[in-house]
């Protein structure tokens, strides 16, 4: 093929550099203004690109105990408590539906893969929570989502691929189902186990509807404190915040919220990022 | 299966005459076979229970709670104990002025969606397919997937934070002497901002699907057209486009059997900044009159009627896609 001219390929260029301008800045002026001092955020009208003198305070301050602390622990309680019994729960069921000639294997995968089409609804979901006595639990933020159909094609995919002479050797050796998918596939699925249990794990992290709706504001996780003290601009010197010896402005207090609750995602993106295109792709094309 | 139905003519054949011809403990007979098929899968079916009980509670179960939709809902009756009401729920809410103004707005933000967003993916994706640089393709796709990831807690308070009158934008405007814009809780800003908000979040994760697509053209078509005195312009019509045109076709039929549903934390989350009016799309209907202003049956019939009508189009489009020769999303 024929070189580019050079005006595409500067055309280009500055495509690129506002593409990666309009994700990033964001993300800048965020963690900027949450490590500013507060002189310098009033002075400069609410933000900063670049904090003069970095500081730490708004940290301090906002999980030296208070609402934010106790909603980050929330948070993370949901998450790891949740993506393990999802992951279990996934795996198990993933496993069973993926050996050939399982009893009902086939009825029950239509059961699953029906529910992809007809979800049941809001007001329904919302009353049996209610009904079965979850409200304001923190099971009701987590048994409602407990298995993703999405996830759970991926993994019996996954397992499915795993050479049938292996299972065969197992058998032979005498072992039995449980030994076969504890010692076998397990262990042979690690990376599709990670990948499943990190998209697990965001969802948790970032759920807010049903913790809006579920949960009382002392069970509160971080996505509520978020929207209502940075969305819905609750004043902050009315909460619990203030009990922690609050003298930064409110402004950079809320920047250091948003980075708390963005910061996990960003931890695990990396990894996530490895692994997704492959999961994400088998995922489109079984179903 | 296979072997079930092997065994299944010759189960009477082999059954001694005058022995007993059926019955779960007979050998050979197909209820055997079926049985002795339930014994060996004891562990795997076991494995199956905290799933398939998951599935049955709160997603069959769920769903048929759907009946409030024809109730009167009575908080202290409970859902069996409220008085039918029939399709009442319903007539009422075709007379209703407030569903129709949401299913408006639903409709409207629906097709500024399909108009705006739509193509961008597919734009990105045609600007990183054709960086040469593999390193510098990599880095920007790593860069753009990244806001699928976070919450729409996160990204509507995002943008509250950059677009605000106190905001990155017109903290700037304002410095350079412009005239400063007003965005945010502005009625009118509302629409072009909740799909500004949704190009931001997912149009970098979109291109995922079209990169794949775009990677598996036969780069001898482009060779060859090239030859034949083709120009960048005309390969892309006559190569890069017909070669994706299923994908993108199957993207818009997804699109359309789901054009009731346009983000309802997205929405939810920002309602009350601009009221009703331009704010309530169909699921925020649903969650304002059942669950914040606890008209249950009433709400339960919309979210049904939304969901009834979503499967429908679903259906409508895909026999669209088949008619024009597409694979569609089912067969």
């Amino acid at each position: 093929m024929e070189k580019p001219k050079p005006v595409t390929k500067a055309a280009k260029g500055v495509a690129v550099l506002v593409l990666l301008c309009l994700v990033l800045v964001p993300f800048l002026v965020i963690v900027s203004t949450s490590l500013a001092s507060n002189k310098e955020v009033v002075a400069n009208g609410g933000w900063v690109l670049w904090p003069s003198e970095p500081t730490l305070r708004a940290y301090e301050n906002i999980l030296s105990g208070g609402i934010v602390t106790k909603a980050l622990g929330v948070s993370i309680g949901i998450t790891v408590v949740g993506t393990l019994l999802s992951l279990a729960c996934t795996a198990c069921l993933a496993y069973a539906l993926s050996r050939p000639g399982v009893y009902g294997g086939k009825p029950v995968l239509l059961v699953v893969l029906f529910t992809f089409l007809f979800p049941p609804g809001m007001i329904p979901a919302f009353l049996l929570v209610k009904g079965l006595g979850l409200m304001d639990t923190y099971a009701a933020v987590i048994a409602p989502v407990l298995i993703n159909v999405f996830n759970l094609v991926v993994l019996r995919g996954f397992f499915q691929g795993i050479p049938e002479e292996l299972y065969e050797a197992a058998r032979l050796d005498g072992a039995g189902d449980w030994a076969t998918f504890w010692r076998i596939a397990l262990p042979l699925s690690k990376a599709a186990l990670a990948v499943v249990g990190l998209f697990y794990a965001v969802s948790y992290w970032n759920a807010w509807f049903t913790a809006s709706i579920y949960l009382e504001s002392g069970h509160w996780p971080l996505s509520q404190v978020l929207r209502t003290y940075v969305i819905g601009g609750a004043q902050i010197a009315d909460t619990g915040l203030s009990e922690a010896g609050m003298v930064s402005a409110p402004q950079t207090t809320q920047m250091a919220v948003l980075v708390i609750a963005t910061v996990p995602i960003l931890l695990v993106y990396p990894f996530l990022q490895k692994y997704f295109t492959k999961g994400v792709l088998t995922g489109a094309i079984k179903s | 299966m296979p072997t079930v139905a092997k065994e299944r003519p010759d189960a009477g054949v082999a059954a001694p005459p005058g022995g007993p011809q059926t019955g779960p403990k007979t050998k050979n007979s197909p209820r055997y076979a079926g049985w002795k098929r339930f014994r060996s899968s004891r562990t795997l079916l076991l494995l199956m229970v905290p799933g398939v009980v998951y599935f049955l509670v709160f997603h069959y179960g769920a769903f048929v709670g759907n009946v409030v939709a024809f109730k009167e809902y009575d908080p202290f009756a409970g859902l069996w104990g409220s008085q039918w009401v029939g399709f009442g729920n319903f007539s009422r809410m075709f007379g209703d002025p407030d569903f129709w103004h949401a299913t408006w707005n639903t409709l409207y933000i629906a097709v500024l969606q399909l108009t705006f967003y739509f193509p961008v993916p597919l734009a990105i994706a045609l600007l990183l397919h054709s960086l040469t640089s593999d390193l510098l393709r990599r880095f920007v796709q790593s860069v753009v997937y990244l806001p699928h990831f976070l919450s729409w807690v996160i990204v509507v308070a995002l943008f509250q934070q950059v677009l605000s009158d106190t905001g990155l934008l017109n903290s700037f405007l304002g410095d350079s002497g412009l005239h400063t814009v007003d965005i945010i809780g502005n009625p009118d800003a509302y629409r072009p901002l909740v799909v500004a908000e949704v190009i931001w979040k997912d149009a970098g994760w979109g291109t995922i699907i079209f990169l794949a697509a775009l990677m598996q053209v036969d780069e001898q078509q482009y060779e060859a057209a090239a030859i034949d005195g083709a120009g960048p312009w005309r390969r892309f019509w006559h190569v890069t486009l017909p070669s994706i045109r299923p994908i993108v076709v199957l993207l818009l039929i997804m699109r359309l059997g789901d054009i009731l549903s346009v983000g309802f934390e997205q929405m939810l989350l920002q309602r009350q900044s601009v009221g009703p009016e331009v704010g309530e799309v169909l699921d925020t209907f649903v969650f304002w009159q059942g669950i914040v202003g606890g008209d249950t049956g009433y709400a339960a019939a919309a979210g049904l009627f939304k969901g009834l009508v979503g499967a429908l189009l679903v259906f409508v489009a895909n026999r669209i896609a088949h008619k024009l020769g597409e694979q569609g999303v089912y067969k």
